[in-house]
């Protein structure tokens, strides 16, 4: 688990932004839960996101998929612009997949009918065809022979690989991740860990919000510290571990390493 | 005998699997732990057995060994009788057995009944089980029936007219019942998706709806049926008693429904609805693919329960005058050849409403299990 080699890193850094967020706010009710969000994403980056709970990382990525709506500033998702307008959500929606941190699988289907359902019905694919690109993907997340199961007969691990697969099988453009280890036994984690790995060298753009460090380092192009709803520091990864600027960020991580 | 296991000896990560003690399973076992515990359980054993024996005997006797099946009045049954009541005189029932089925529907046109009770029964196989070849159209063929019903019993259409008046007994009782349950559900699915709208209009017309049908009770929805509705309707326009009735009937049973399946659906973890958006389904797809059959699943003993509720308050219409089952056999009761008979009256109709709403019960539990897909998220 190299850092991403700089042929790569400068690739991405000359690709167009694919996500972009300018002047962002959200409230929650009276709650101020995000301030003034900037940010920029090219095609093909790999981002993570850690801070303390409540500190509005998952709110974040979930208004990148309109979960949540912002009240202020813009985001616009490779072009489109994220507003009430429900054909730009729609379309948004298609190009951006979503893994959750409870995996919420479908429990009345079959892994097979989780993975198919979205290609049938959202993208009007045939049954055949959106089976047998349903069995490549679960080939990819190396859970094939579980096609037939119900998610409740699989492990955790399994469920969250079922779910990468699901988000996969819509040919997203963007990857997004709200804490996808952090319901897991910790024996679980690595076989998470390691599809997500593969994914990021198959070149995704892919925001993380973790706080799995050894990812980071691994695949990430830029980790993001967020503090009380505010993007307080980001960095690449190295400097960011070795060379943090802010004092928060400092104790956050002091809190995360050494325990 | 656990610690007897472990002192012969199995190393660490080679102890089998071992049978449980041999007193704790199987028939002596069931007997022991549920019958015999304590002494309390021991005492209440007895006292049941003694009840048991002390009611049943005479019991059976009286409904079915000592019973009359065939004769032309009471006087005659209890002739037959080694003392008067000594057993039941089902020939009373069996005698008015075509009545309390077809009510007053003209003789002639019966078949048009038995047809109709036939396809009922398609109708219902057709939408419980699921290895049937063509399964959708027999969908669509359940989903025309009540149409078809209706046409075959009132006629019209090429079929001698008969007027609803003429409907009565069980035949009116199965009518009341099917219909309510069959447009209440999509009713009350829809009442309760409408009272989770996010439109505030929609969502106040439901709540308002359900809550104002909720708060009266069925007798005083079906007097307004029955004289107040006149009022509201053009003047020398007539509409029929009967469908007023099955209007309000339906309108009640869907408040109801709607209000168990909004509880289905809270019972949903927010994560479904958000992996469902996540993927790009729309609301209605999201709906019927993922949240509904999720959330009915979940209803499923509530709304049982209030169709069974439906079908024993069909009853009730007897107030405004229409015969049903019960009426009809109450009516009977006032023959003088029959006076005095109502036992085996009223134990005929609870037994024709327990087969009934115990069928629902168990296919319902049947229904559950089959669903069961091992999880719970």
């Amino acid at each position: 688990m190299n850092n991403p080699d700089d042929t790569q890193n400068n690739a991405v850094e000359l690709a167009e932004p694919i996500i972009t967020i300018n002047g962002m706010h959200k409230w929650f009710g009276d709650f101020h839960v995000l301030k003034n969000i900037n940010l920029e994403v090219r095609r093909g980056e790999r981002i993570v996101i850690c801070g303390p709970s409540g500190s509005g990382k998952s709110t974040l990525i979930r208004c990148i998929n309109r979960l949540e709506e912002h009240q202020q500033g813009t985001i616009t998702v490779d072009g489109t612009e994220l507003t009430r307008d429900l054909k730009n959500i729609e379309i948004v929606r298609s190009e951006v997949g979503m893994v959750f941190q409870q995996f919420n699988l479908f429990p009345h289907l079959t892994v097979l009918e989780n993975v198919t359902l979205a290609p049938i019905w959202v993208r009007k694919m045939p049954r055949a065809e959106a089976e047998e690109s349903a069995m490549q993907y679960l080939e990819r997340v190396k859970i094939p022979e579980q096609a037939l199961k119900y998610p409740g007969q699989l492990s955790g691990g399994q469920q969250q690989r079922v779910a990468i697969a699901r988000s996969l099988c819509m040919n997203p453009r963007i990857m997004l991740f709200d804490e996808p280890t952090s319901a897991l036994d910790p024996e679980m984690i690595k076989e998470v860990l390691d599809v997500m790995i593969e994914l990021a060298e198959s070149g995704m753009t892919m925001l993380v919000v973790t706080h799995e460090m050894g990812f980071a380092t691994a695949v990430a192009h830029r980790v993001i510290f967020m503090d009380g709803g505010e993007i307080i520091e980001e960095k690449p990864p190295q400097e960011f571990f070795e060379s943090p600027d802010h004092e928060r960020t400092k104790l956050f991580l002091s809190q995360i390493l050494h325990h | 005998m656990a610690q007897n296991h472990t002192a012969q000896g199995y190393a660490p990560g080679t102890h089998p699997d071992l049978p449980p003690p041999v007193r704790t399973t199987g028939p002596v076992g069931w007997i022991r732990a549920n019958l015999l515990s304590s002494p309390l359980n021991i005492t209440l054993t007895l006292l049941c057995a003694w009840l048991l024996w002390s009611v049943l005997p005479p019991a059976l006797n009286w409904a079915l060994f000592d019973a009359i099946w065939s004769a032309t009045d009471r006087k005659d049954c209890w002739a037959q009788m080694d003392e008067p009541r000594a057993g039941a005189c089902w020939a009373f029932i069996r005698g008015s057995f075509r009545l309390f089925i077809y009510g007053w529907y003209p003789e002639p046109e019966r078949w048009r009944v038995n047809i109709a009770f036939i396809l009922l029964v398609l109708a219902i196989v057709g939408v419980l089980r699921d290895s049937l070849p063509g399964k959708k159209y027999w969908l669509w063929f359940a989903v025309a029936f009540p149409f078809i019903g209706a046409w075959l019993i009132v006629g019209g259409f090429g079929l001698t007219p008969v007027g609803t008046q003429k409907l009565g007994g069980i035949l009116l009782t199965v009518i009341i019942g099917v219909t309510g349950i069959t447009f209440s559900l999509p009713l009350g699915i829809a009442l309760a998706l409408g009272r989770r709208s996010k439109l505030p209009a929609l969502r106040a017309v439901c709540v308002i709806f359900i809550e104002f049908i909720r708060g009266v009770p069925l007798i005083t929805l079906l007097f307004v049926a029955s004289t107040m509705l006149t009022y509201f309707l053009p003047p020398g326009s007539t509409f029929d008693l009967l469908m007023r009735v099955l209007i309000m009937v339906t309108l009640f049973s869907a408040a109801y429904i709607a209000e168990v399946v909004r509880g289905g659906l809270q019972g949903l973890s927010s994560g479904q609805y958000e992996a469902a958006d996540s993927l790009g389904l729309t609301y209605w797809k999201a709906h019927r693919l993922i949240i509904l059959p999720q959330a009915l699943k979940i209803s499923i003993p509530g709304i049982v329960n209030t169709f069974i509720g439906l079908y024993k308050d069909s009853v009730l219409v007897l107030i405004i005058g229409m015969m049903d089952i019960l009426g009809l056999g109450r009516a009977r009761l006032n023959d003088p050849d029959w006076l005095g008979l109502a036992p085996e009256l009223y134990l005929f109709i609870a037994l024709f409403f327990f087969l009934c709403c115990f069928s629902m019960a168990r296919y319902s539990l049947s229904l559950e299990k089959k669903l069961e897909t091992g999880h719970a998220q």
